[in-house]
């Protein structure tokens, strides 16, 4: 790692009076994998707080590692453990992490073009096909920096993640109750905040995201006494209906709505 | 629920998510732009989202419950309205919650 020094700050210096005369595609290249691993590295401290909480719910430090490694998609991680914590059955936990994942496939359907991997290259890369990755992919233009986008972020992430995942699950194992209550505390907190960008002003389908929010709570908390644990999470599901039957078709509604409210 | 069992749990979600991320590199595109499916896969993250928030706040084994964790979901909230990062929402969460624990018994 390079750590400052003189001949750092100098190639520092170099570089952005580089950047600033001519946007070179090696300085494009440069900013795109420092984004890359800057996400990166953020957004895998999450690992800690879902490693605690895998282990909190149960599940072994393997198995904490394995979903991380296998999975690696954050929302259905934590729904699973989630479900699994709340004494939810097998179906139920592995419905919810599915229904989750649905996004992701979404997210693959709008990078194919972009990254235009095939055979081999396309199966290794779809592990890393997840929200981080697929923000800063779909800002570059261009195969080559749409790749070097994706796989900066997505092996930054990827180390990182699975690294604070064994961390948060090997230090959760001796927490007593005041941290097993501020991890009670994070988890509610950490949907919280993957479901907030869904229903602040600017989101796409505002209107709907914030009917079926209400639905999807208010059809879980009510289903709670009746239905085995996990299930209403998974029947919450059914509140995207309210939201389909009250919009008008076609997919209309979300953009003139969003575009009438951008300009501040 | 067995070791095995959670075993079994963990591989499946994690192959079946797989799955799901290499259909949406490998289908040919029109078939998720049919306006109903895409509405309906960007709209069921919110549903799912709300519905583990509100289970995980508001309810203990079955019953529904009010207790430290609401008050650290509104610090929460708040915090988030703030355009606070995700590490500082989920400390000011911890720390709510941690406190209230202590203070409500």
């Amino acid at each position: 790692m390079s750590r400052g020094g003189p001949d750092a700050v100098t190639e520092w210096l170099r570089r952005i009076r580089a950047e600033r005369v001519s946007r070179r595609p090696t300085s494009e290249r440069d900013r795109v994998v420092r984004d890359g691993i800057g996400l990166g590295a953020a957004v895998g401290l999450y690992g800690v707080a879902f490693g605690a909480t895998a282990t909190a719910a149960g599940l072994s430090v393997w198995q904490a590692s394995v979903l991380s490694l296998l999975m690696f998609t954050g929302a259905s991680q934590f729904a699973l453990v989630g479900v699994l914590a709340a004494g939810g059955g097998p179906f139920a936990a592995v419905g919810s992490a599915l229904l989750l994942g649905t996004r992701n496939t979404i997210y693959g359907v709008r990078l194919a073009e972009l990254l235009s991997y095939r055979g081999w290259r396309r199966v290794a890369a779809a592990h890393w096909v997840i929200d981080e990755t697929t923000a800063l992919t779909v800002r570059e233009n261009g195969t080559q920096l749409a790749r070097l986008a994706f796989l900066s972020s997505g092996c930054t992430l990827f180390l990182f993640w699975n690294l604070t995942t064994v961390a948060g699950a090997v230090g959760a194992q001796s927490f007593g109750p005041v941290l097993q209550a501020a991890l009670d505390s994070v988890v509610p907190a950490a949907f919280l905040a993957l479901l907030w960008p869904r229903l602040v002003r600017g989101a796409d389908l505002l209107r709907e995201q914030r009917i079926v929010t209400v639905g999807g709570a208010g059809i879980a908390l009510g289903l709670t006494p009746v239905l085995a644990p996990g299930l209403q999470i998974i029947v919450a599901a059914l509140a995207v209906l309210l939201a389909i039957r009250v919009a008008p078709p076609e997919g209309a509604s979300g953009d003139p709505h969003a575009s009438a409210q951008g300009p501040k | 629920m067995s070791a095995s069992t959670v075993w079994l749990v963990v591989v499946g979600a994690a192959v079946g998510s797989y799955l799901l991320k290499l259909a949406g590199l490998s289908v040919p595109p029109q078939v998720l732009h049919r306006p109903l499916v895409r509405r309906a896969v960007e709209l069921i993250p919110a549903a799912l989202l709300a519905a583990l928030v509100a289970v995980n706040v508001a309810t203990t084994e079955g019953a529904l419950v009010v207790d430290f964790r609401l008050a650290a979901l509104a610090a929460a909230a708040i915090a988030l309205a703030l355009r606070a990062s995700f590490i500082v929402v989920l400390v000011v969460a911890g720390g709510v919650g941690a406190l209230g624990y202590v203070v409500a018994g």
